[in-house]
Formats: structure tokens, sequence, C-alpha cells
């Protein structure tokens, strides 16, 4: 279902600007954690092989390359669902209910094992404090903040999440000449 | 291109009149300002289309060339954003909403008059507060490391340099030597300011004195403590005073090179960074021969990847160089090896922030605030159950009760205090008995807390202490990098216990364990992680030893928290019968008929999820 690219084309492209990424940096010591950075930025996530071509440009051992994306939380090595879901657990969003408000969007999306669903929607994951906690409990979508929620507000956030992507899917319909996005999906929930 | 101190005093003489109209008081002027909170806070309660509201409300009232529109960094008090300060007469305007900038633009800035809706109203007097300096919050306060948030714009160089910026290192590279500024340092008693307290004054001679051609300056930008957020405001609200304080830092101890290691997880700090560095160089603050002198000074940005190992020391400079940032054994410590094996200096954000002043107004002036072993003012984040969250300074030995019950305004809801969280997960919790405290860093190691960066996380009567010991042992665990066995597998332990207690397995034996394993992991642990992890659980133990019993002993949760010892239970006489309970229930534990006699839950089946009470439109459903 997820591949690095929606064709060779474009698995092409997104290695070509990879490597200037590495051409910017990798003169410069100690940049394999900005390289990576952008390499998310540009694959999604970083899967064994954009972690072996990493190795492979800037002349380092992959166990190494692989050492720095397993030890830093915001490196994920597995695809991401298409809006992320980011619930702060903060201490000053956790006394404020944060715990509760993860666990209904788990429920509600039924994730019990993953963090992605299978349509590959939504990605829900607790996230370290991003220091908004004047508006505990606070939440990110897609880098949206939305603050001071309550339990009964999750429900209609996916909702408004479902909308923008069953309006989306309606332009795709329209516009057949238009490439198909690569990530399945399956009609929208309530 | 600032090559003089001559060329400094033109810029300040040009800027100034911006800044001179925000301390008028009579708000009688033909040039207005008006400032914006373009923080984090604010900007997540919706500040930045407030701000392209207000542009285009000014620019179709013909009042675009009068009154001129500020984006400052934040001004600590983030439960009201989004936040307004109309100048001259710093008149403070509060949750602002874009509906309300056609009102504002027609009253404030075409009449002069002033919308006393959007005032805000002192909580215990129910007065409405025209400016910013009648408010208690504020005029309680003493400002030094965050004397420029919500006063400049971050994003302009030359408001930094009209407030008094780059003046200090301009001074210091003409006149002062390295000895001179480093026996300011220590005589002023300024102490690290992220979390160990350390005299600065000492640390930095220590770099000083290493021997080396190559020497860096590190900013630990990292403010991993969750509920803690003094040092992103200082970025986002005055950058510049890092940047100098770090080429002031530079001079002293015979480095070229800065390196400020900041969180991903802070976008706009990161901006403001990225801008200040940029402006900086091209007026020739950074780079080589500043101020025409010998001297030459570069900063450059690492950003951290999500792990709060990396806010101590010996993991932040791996983890600055690329790889894992996994902590080693001190000594020797980074003054004599450091970033890629050379000397270097590190220092928090907020005890850079502080450099600048203490240099400009003496040891003598930051001396005569604070206690006696800690010196000058400390920023607190108030968070959690108090009515006032936001950003405070004050000065070191102000007490616990005067911070979070004046200052803070107490709990809201009526509801009772029962704890306040110092220290993120190296600190612990201290009850009420201790509030009259004196903040400094011995006292509150004396009462099993800390310091810390100075997240202040307030607890009222709702909160299971017992839980929260949990939650921060999670925290510490999630983030042990794994190196020493201690760490790794004995926080592994402490939370199993502590999950065993919660879900309401536990036995007293359990209790002393914990007790001995935590003194275990802290003498055994190879950095600060380990050795303060148990912080949490032992000073919850200590002052709350009760709801520990009462959860091993009773089976009980007395704050009503913990899932497992939880019953839910319909109030019979609110039930309207809608069914939207039976319909959230997973499990199908509620039974009843829609538009029938009340439902009611069983409890054999009741997966304790809590969803139904969520979904109750009559609040009808309970835990006990």
């Amino acid at each position: 279902m997820w591949q690095i690219g929606r064709s060779d084309k474009d698995s092409d492209k997104k290695y070509r600007s990879l490597d200037q990424v590495i051409d910017r940096y990798s003169p410069g010591e100690g940049q394999l954690i900005r390289i990576l950075q952008e390499a998310q930025n540009i694959f999604g996530y970083l899967p064994e092989e954009v972690q072996t071509y990493i190795a492979g440009k800037t002349d380092m051992p992959v166990s190494e390359v692989n050492g720095v994306v397993t030890f830093y939380s915001l490196f994920h090595t597995d695809p991401r669902g298409k809006h992320g879901i980011n619930v702060c657990m903060g201490t000053a969003c956790y006394v404020q209910g944060a715990g509760d408000i993860l666990e209904d969007f788990r429920r509600d999306l039924h994730l019990k094992d993953c963090d992605t669903t299978d349509d590959g929607l939504f990605t829900v994951k607790n996230t370290r404090c991003i220091g908004a906690c004047g508006l505990a409990p606070v939440i990110t979508v897609d880098g949206e903040v939305y603050g001071r929620l309550n339990r009964k507000e999750v429900p209609k956030i996916l909702r408004k999440y479902r909308k923008i992507e069953e309006a989306a899917e309606k332009t795709d319909d329209q516009q057949p000449e238009r490439p198909a996005e690569n990530q399945e999906r399956t009609p929208a929930g309530p | 291109m600032i090559n003089s101190l001559k060329d400094l005093r033109k810029i300040r003489k040009e800027r100034l009149p911006d800044l001179e109209l925000r301390q008028y008081q009579d708000m009688k002027s033909q040039r207005l300002q008006i400032m914006v909170c373009a923080g984090t806070g604010c900007s997540s309660s919706g500040s930045k289309p407030l701000i392209d509201h207000l542009e285009k409300a000014l620019a179709g009232s013909k009042l675009d060339t009068r009154v001129k529109v500020v984006k400052t960094g934040c001004f600590g008090f983030c439960k009201l954003g989004p936040i307004l300060v109309a100048h001259p007469g710093s008149i403070f305007y509060c949750n602002v909403s874009h509906r309300d900038i056609p009102e504002l633009v027609e009253q404030h800035f075409i009449k002069g008059k002033i919308v006393e809706r959007l005032l805000y109203e002192e909580p215990d007097t129910g007065e409405k507060k025209r400016s910013l300096q009648d408010i208690h919050f504020f005029n309680s306060q003493k400002r030094v490391a965050l004397r420029h948030c919500g006063f400049i714009n971050p994003g302009d160089v030359r408001e930094y340099i009209a407030a008094g910026g780059y003046f200090t290192l301009e001074n210091c590279l003409s006149g002062k030597s390295p000895d001179d500024i480093i026996d300011t340092i220590k005589k002023s008693g300024l102490r690290g300011r992220g979390g160990g307290g350390f005299p600065m004054g000492l640390k930095w001679e220590a770099a000083r004195s290493s021997e080396g051609p190559e020497k860096y300056v590190v900013c630990n930008a990292d403010e991993g403590d969750p509920g803690a957020f003094m040092d992103r405001s200082i970025l986002e609200g005055d950058p510049h005073s890092v940047l100098e304080a770090m080429t002031i830092a530079g001079y002293a101890i015979g480095a070229r090179e800065g390196y400020i290691y900041v969180r991903a997880e802070y976008p706009i700090a990161v901006d403001r960074l990225e801008n200040a560095i940029a402006q900086a160089r091209e007026y020739g603050l950074l780079g080589d021969k500043i101020f025409n002198s010998g001297f030459g000074f570069d900063i450059d940005l690492r950003l951290g990847a999500g792990a709060f190992v990396c806010g101590e020391e010996t993991a932040l400079l791996k983890s600055a160089a690329g790889m894992r940032g996994e902590p080693r054994p001190r000594p020797p410590y980074p003054a004599q090896c450091g970033l890629w094996g050379k000397p270097t200096l590190l220092n928090n954000v907020e005890t850079f922030a502080n450099i600048p002043e203490i240099l400009s107004r003496g040891p003598a002036w930051f001396n005569s605030m604070g206690t006696e072993k800690s010196k000058g003012t400390k920023v607190f984040s108030l968070a959690g159950k108090i009515v006032n969250t936001g950003l405070i300074e004050v000065p070191m030995g102000t007490s616990l009760r005067q911070i979070i019950f004046d200052i803070g305004g107490g709990i809201p809801g009526g509801k009772k205090f029962k704890a306040v969280q110092t220290g993120g997960p190296s600190g612990g919790c201290i009850p009420e008995q201790y509030l009259d405290t004196p903040v400094d860093y011995e006292s509150l190691k004396t009462i099993g807390s800390m310091m810390g960066s100075g997240g202040l996380i307030v607890m009222d009567e709702n909160d299971c202490m017992v839980d929260i010991a949990k939650f921060y042992l999670q925290f510490s665990q999630d983030e042990s990098c794994g190196k020493c066995t201690p760490c790794r597998v004995g926080t592994k332990r402490m939370l199993e216990i502590l999950e065993r207690i919660t879900e309401g397995k536990g036995q007293m034996e359990d209790l002393y364990e914990l007790e001995d394993l935590s003194r275990e992991v802290m003498d055994a642990s190879l950095c600060g992680l380990g050795q303060t992890a148990p912080n949490p659980v032992l000073s919850t133990i200590k002052y709350f030893r009760n709801e520990y019993e009462a959860h091993i002993n009773d089976k009980e949760c007395p704050a009503g928290v913990c899932r497992n010892l939880l019953d839910y239970t319909v109030d019979q006489d609110k039930c309207i019968s809608c069914g939207l309970c039976a319909r959230a229930c997973v499990a199908e534990a509620i039974i009843g008929e829609k538009k029938g006699r009340p439902y009611f839950i069983d409890r054999q089946k009741c997966l304790k999820c809590g969803a139904c009470e969520a979904k109750c439109p009559k609040a009808a459903i309970y835990a006990h």
C-alpha cells in the first residue's frame, strides 16, 4: 500500500533532492541529524533504503545512521498517516486530562497496537511538551494547534478532517487527469 | 554594517522614538503602535489571523501610516491570549478575537476611546485595568531575563539596539579584558538557570583557563522539562540577548564559534533565531572583526530531534555533533573536553539572557536581588491547576505561596491546593505545609525537590499523587537513553511497581521496595536523568504516603483518578435516557432503553474507560 514514491520517476526526484541536502550539509561536521531531518521531510519517513543511501553517501556505517534514527523520537521508520494528530503529554496537559483525550482518539480511530489507521488517513501519537501550557490540554493536527480541549471535541476534530478528505476526493474525481494519490482511502466515516 | 559605537548610537537614535512611545502613559499621540503577541501561546490561540485582520482594517480606515502593528514575543499572560497592547498608554486588551477588530479600530484608533469590554478584570476585585502596568500579575514581577519580551519586536535587530542591545558587547570588546568580564560575572553571583545552579563565574573561568586553539560556546536551548517554557519565550521574544551574551562569552573564554542547540518542537523559536542570526551577520555583529576589533565570532544552530536526555550537558554535546545523545561520565567536564573534544562553555538560554544586563548594570545591582546563595531573579512558568497560567519573573527567595496564590491567582474553581511540582521529572512535589519556603536552589533541595528550569505545575485535590509519580516516572523511563543499567532497568522496575499500585494490586512491601530502588537508581545512575528520576516518587511517598496506603490497603484512589480503582455510576435522577452512553460503550456494559427508564452500568462488564462519562450531555455519569 505504501511506497516511498508514487512512481520511479517520483522516487528519483526525491533522491535527487536528498542528494542536494547531503551535498549542502555533509561537508560540515556533525550534520547527520540535520540531513536525517531533511530526508524525513522529503520522504515522509526514514525507511531502511533511505538510511542505507545516506550512509553510503556520507561514508558512514549504516549501523551508525540507524543508531541515530532509532535514538530520537522525532524520527520514524514507518510511513505516517496523511494527518498527524499529536496529543501533548506535558505535565500541564496531563493534569488537565490529555490522557483521556489521547485514549479517545485511539478508540475512535480503532487503533490498538499501532499508531496509524488502516486507511492511512490518521496517525495518533503522544508528543513531548510543545510549551503551550497556558492552553492545556493541547493537541496539534498537521501542525495546527487546538487548545483548551475537552473530550467532546475529539469526534468533532476527526469529522473536520474527514470532511476535508471527502472534499479533496470529490475534486480528484472531477479532475481525472491529476495523478491519483498513492495512499488508499476508504470512504470517510460519519 | 556597524563598526563602532557611533554606528550603534545612530541606529539607537533613529529607533528610540518608537520605544519611548511604548513608555508614555498619556494616550494622546499622533503616532500609535499596537503590539500583538506572536509567541507560541498567543499564536496557538489565533494571533496570526488577528494580525491579518488588524492590518486590513487599519489599511481600510487609512490608518496604516499612523498606526504601526508590531509583532512581539510573549507577554507572559498566556491564559488571556491573544493579547494586544496599544501604545502609548500600554492599554492591555486580552482574549481578543478577529471579530473585535472593527470595534477596536473604530473606538481606540479613530475615536481615541478605550474598549472597556476587552480590558482585563482583576479576579478578586472585579476592577477593570486599563494599562499593563496596573495589572497585579505584571506589576508584582521583576523582569531581568524577560526585560524585552513583549516590549520590542524580536524580528528587528534595530529595536534591540534601541533598547540598549549590543552596547554591552561593544563596551566589552573596546575596553574590558576577558578577566574583567569573568570577574564581574563571579561577583554577580549568577548561577546556572538550567537546573544545576552551578556558579557561572567558575564555569567561565574554567573554560577560559583550558588550553586549546579551538574552543566553543554552546547554548542549551533543549528545554525538555514538560511544563517549562521560559527559554522558548526568551528565544521568541528576545533572541538577540542570547546572541549578544554568547558573543561576549566567546570573547571572555577565547572561542570563535558558538552553537545553539534548540528543540525542533519549537518552530517559532527556531525561525526567530535564524532570522536574528542572519540580521546580526548582516550588521556585522557576528562574523569577523566585530566592532572593528580583532575579535570574530559566529553562531550556528543545531536542532534537537526529540530526546529529553539531550538536556544533560555531555549528551547535548554528543547530539550537537550529530551522534546519539548518550551521556558520559564526568570528569572531564565540557570546560575541558566538550564539543568535538574541545573546551566548551555550555550555558542555558535564561543564563545567557541575564549576562548583558549584569555587565551593563554591574554586579552589585544583580547581587542586591535574591537570597544569600541564589542571586538575581528567576523565571517561572505557571501551569496546571492555577488561575493565571503563564510566565513570570520574580526575585529569588520569593515564597511559593506568593507565586501561586498572589501572582498566580490561586486555584481555579474553588478547588483545594494539593501540591506544586517543581523541577520537572527531576524534581519533587511540594505539599501545602512548605508553601512559605523561599524559592532558591538550596531551600528546594532541602524539601526534596529542586529548582530545575523553573516549571511550576500546580495540582489540586482532583489530582492523584500516585498517578503523578507514575506519570513522571513513565516519562523518565521513556526518555532513559539505555546506556546505564540502573536507569534503564531500575526505572522500569519502579514503574512496574507503581503500575501495580494504581491498578489496586499493590502491597505494602512494594512501597518499601520502591524506596530502596529509588535510592539505588539515584546512587548508581550515570547522569542527571537517572540520578534524579526517583525524586517525584520519593517526594510523593514522603508527603502523600496516605494516598499510597489508600491505593494499597483500601484499593481506593482518593482523588478519583486511577481508573482500575473506580466505579462508574449513572445518576438515576439526572439520566434522560438518551442512549448516547450506551452507544459510546465498546464493552456493551450500559443497559437501558432509549426514552425509557434511566440507564445503568453493569460493573462486571465495565472497562472503566470513561467514554460514557465524556458523552453524557447531562453529566449524569460519574466515577467514584
